[in-house]
């Protein structure tokens, strides 16, 4: 596919560009990126006045699909995150059947190929069902098409696991993603624990039980020399943890969700218990946000990732230590970042458009996350002053359950182009 | 119409001093009518209320029962045994199916905290909380403080110690909220694996019982669960009553005229002796009657009761 996108401002943290350019895809990849190029057949996209960046991608979704189809698809979750401006995600496999084998990976990449209108990478199960047992076949998910193996939604407790699948998963140059929570110590939880969740009398999640994991990743990837990414940190705890080991040299990176960047417990009181403020990791206290906040700033912290989690209505309309956790992201996560990162000068543009593109490319040794000639034409185009309301009725995801419904923001993608191909273009 | 201005009673958090004072007042003009010879007024006539009880809880149901039935208002009670509940339907789907009775209240008793504000967002009737989870049990701090303004003549500067369980405890909670709310000085006292952290923004904490009981106008003692006893907070039933268990030689560090406050039923010989529990501090019947009371007055303040109330 050839298009020709023409007068943006071209951001590629991958080389340090920043400058009004051109970009010429053909063939599905970037040919060229100069000044006033010619389409050699195809479409012209006007980028004046708009910021254009290597397509983002997400490091943390769940599609749901197979399994609950009721709540996701490969089709709808691709249309979501093509919307928010993703040209890729990375698929959690906490599906059902969960995705711990190379057949159900290439079930997965079928059904992407045939209906997915942006990249799908699987990521396939650490132990076999996600069940901390057995580890799950590595080698096999990784020629089936796995980029990295995690046990999120189900996280590994035993050290020793985590220890073998550290170590294992170097001889297929795999990350090791982790969802780090000490079970002991977040049994029955409902919120985070703290002032809010003593008033509101909701069993607590102490961030403690967080860290302690995150440290024991890290003290493991250091003795065996794997990699382990850490998934939507959410603690200050972990923020310190993760900046240490990455000071000796540790092979650790992490990612942080916007709703962790934004929000703070005090919203499930502010909602009187409203389930879309329902999550895990847990909405924190402000002084862990900020550390989150700080973290993401410093460069400790790598990547934004969504952790994008549809659920259906029925699993939300529920009393609150009943509801399901999670909530949408692929939607909401870029345009929330400009807006209530960005604008304020918490963040720089470059440093989001690098933690949203660049960086989770590189964690993950995925091809993209950077406009250099001969990379796949992915492409993320925004416009830093497009304003708009968050609508959740009109989601391309199944999912509306989000805490950010009717957020009035600034700035959003307004075009995602996915191997040269228009995948999304905002009108 | 009576005025009060709110719609649902979900917790004593969101009410002012004022609301507080409008209905331990009602509950003190409405209590003359339980001394009649023939109790029943027709306030409530035409009113439907459902008491919705997904927790076994005597006590409290039938105290609500007999304010509805005094106030003549038509009621049906629904406990867990005997409801669809049983068979997995949501407590949203049984509340939308007794909706079709066109129920004017609901009164909730159940093991999630905020269950009450979720289904004030999602139904007609009114809500009033009898029990949510660990979070609110408004009319037992209603009571409870009615008990008190009768006892002392006042709620403003009295010392209140709560001792026990004020982790798992709703009725810590709304205790706290109404007592600060109206200037009393509370002092909290349990082992450090039942006060959960930030209790300490409304009341002063202390491990020592000896400490919170000492010059105590009323000591509040809550009830130790089953469940809790096994549940690590503690190492033993035998150390908890020795450490932190209110005994005879305890109470009288208290004021001469201490008020004992229990919302039972209690385990003698864990967080109360039972001397102290029979003795002259006990005020466990005045709590009975008061309960009634203050339901009666939640009842008509939050259903516009017509003004026949006095006839
Ligand atoms: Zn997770």
């Amino acid at each position: 596919m050839n298009i020709l996108i023409k007068g943006g401002r071209v951001l590629d943290p991958s080389r340090n560009l920043d400058a009004d350019l051109d970009v010429l895809i053909e063939d599905g990849r970037v040919s060229q990126v100069g000044e006033k190029l010619k389409a050699r057949g195809g479409e012209t996209l006007d980028a004046a006045g708009l910021v254009v960046c290597p397509g983002f991608i997400d490091l943390h979704t769940h599609l749901r699909e197979p399994g609950r189809e009721d709540k996701e698809t490969i089709a709808t979750g691709t249309r979501s995150a093509a919307a928010g401006g993703f040209t890729a995600v990375c698929a959690m496999p906490n599906t059902e059947p969960v995705n711990d084998s190379a057949g159900i990976t290439r079930a997965i990449l079928e059904r992407a190929a045939a209906e997915g209108v942006v990249r799908v990478w699987p990521i396939g199960a650490i132990t076999k069902g996600s069940k901390g047992q057995e580890l799950a076949e590595f080698g096999d998910l990784r020629e089936a098409g796995c980029v990295a193996v995690s046990d999120d939604g189900r996280p590994v407790a035993s050290s020793r696991m985590m220890r073998r699948a550290l170590e294992y998963a170097k001889a297929f140059d795999l990350t090791v993603i982790d969802h780090c929570e000490e079970p002991g110590l977040t049994e029955g939880f409902a919120m985070n624990e703290g002032p809010v969740a003593t008033w509101l009398g909701l069993r607590g999640y102490p961030p403690v039980a967080e860290t302690i994991v995150v440290e024991r990743d890290i003290h493991l990837a250091e003795i065996t020399g794997g990699k382990v990414h850490i998934a939507h940190l959410s603690t200050a705890g972990a923020v310190d943890a993760v900046r240490r080991g990455k000071a000796r040299g540790v092979r650790v990176t992490a990612e942080a969700t916007p709703h962790h960047l934004l929000l703070t417990d005090q919203l499930v009181r502010d909602t009187e218990y409203d389930t879309s403020t329902k999550m895990n990791p847990p909405l924190r206290g402000d002084a862990d946000r900020q550390a989150v906040v700080a973290g993401l700033a410093d460069g400790t912290i790598d990547c934004i990732a969504t952790d994008h989690a549809p659920h259906s209505v029925d699993d939300k309309k529920v009393e609150y230590d009943q509801a399901a956790n999670g909530i949408v992201g692929l939607e909401t996560a870029v345009a929330l970042c400009l807006d209530r990162l960005v604008r304020p000068g918490l963040l720089e543009l470059r440093q989001l458009v690098a933690a949203l593109s660049t960086h989770p490319a590189r964690v993950l040794g995925l091809p993209g996350g950077t406009l250099k000639p001969g990379s796949p034409g992915d492409v993320t185009v925004l416009d830093l002053e497009r304003r708009f309301k968050v609508n959740p009725e009109r989601f391309e995801s199944k999912g509306r359950n989000t805490p950010f419904g009717s957020w009035q923001l600034t700035g959003r993608a307004v075009a995602t182009i996915v191997g040269g191909r228009v995948a999304f273009q905002a009108r | 119409m009576s005025g009060f201005p709110h719609r649902h009673l979900l917790g004593i958090e969101a009410l002012e001093p004022s609301d507080i004072q409008t209905i331990l007042d009602t509950a003190a003009s409405l209590k003359e009518i339980l001394d009649r010879p023939i109790k029943k007024v027709p306030t409530l006539r035409g009113k439907t209320i459902v008491n919705l009880f997904y927790e076994a809880s005597t006590r409290t149901r039938s105290s609500f029962e007999v304010a509805e039935r005094v106030l003549s208002a038509d009621s049906l009670s629904i406990a867990t045994a005997t409801s669809s509940a049983t068979k997995g339907e949501t407590l949203l789907d049984t509340v939308q199916n007794l909706e079709a009775m066109k129920p004017d209240m609901i009164i909730l008793r159940h093991q999630s905290s905020g269950s009450p504000h979720f289904l004030a967002r999602h139904v007609r009737p009114a809500i009033v909380n009898a029990g949510d989870g660990a979070h609110e049990h408004p009319t037992q701090a209603l009571l409870d403080a009615l008990t008190l303004r009768e006892k002392k003549g006042r709620l403003k500067g009295l010392r209140v110690a709560i001792v026990g369980d004020i982790l798992h405890s709703r009725v810590a909670r709304s205790n706290l909220w109404l007592l600060s709310k109206m200037g009393a000085d509370v002092v909290l006292c349990g082992p450090p694996t039942l006060l959960p952290p930030g209790i300490d923004a409304l009341a002063s904490v202390t491990h020592r019982i000896d400490e919170a009981v000492e010059g105590a106008d009323a000591i509040m003692m809550l009830r130790i669960q089953r469940e809790r006893m096994s549940g690590g907070y503690f190492s033993s039933t035998r150390e908890f009553h020795i450490r932190f268990g209110l005994t005879e030689a305890r109470a009288k560090r208290a004021k001469k005229d201490v008020v004992i406050l229990h919302p039972g039923p209690m385990n003698r010989g864990v967080e109360i002796a039972s001397e102290v529990a029979d003795g002259p501090y006990s005020v466990i019947l005045d709590q009975v009657t008061n309960g009634v009371a203050v339901r009666m007055a939640v009842l008509y303040l939050l259903l516009g009761g017509a003004s026949e109330a006095e006839s």
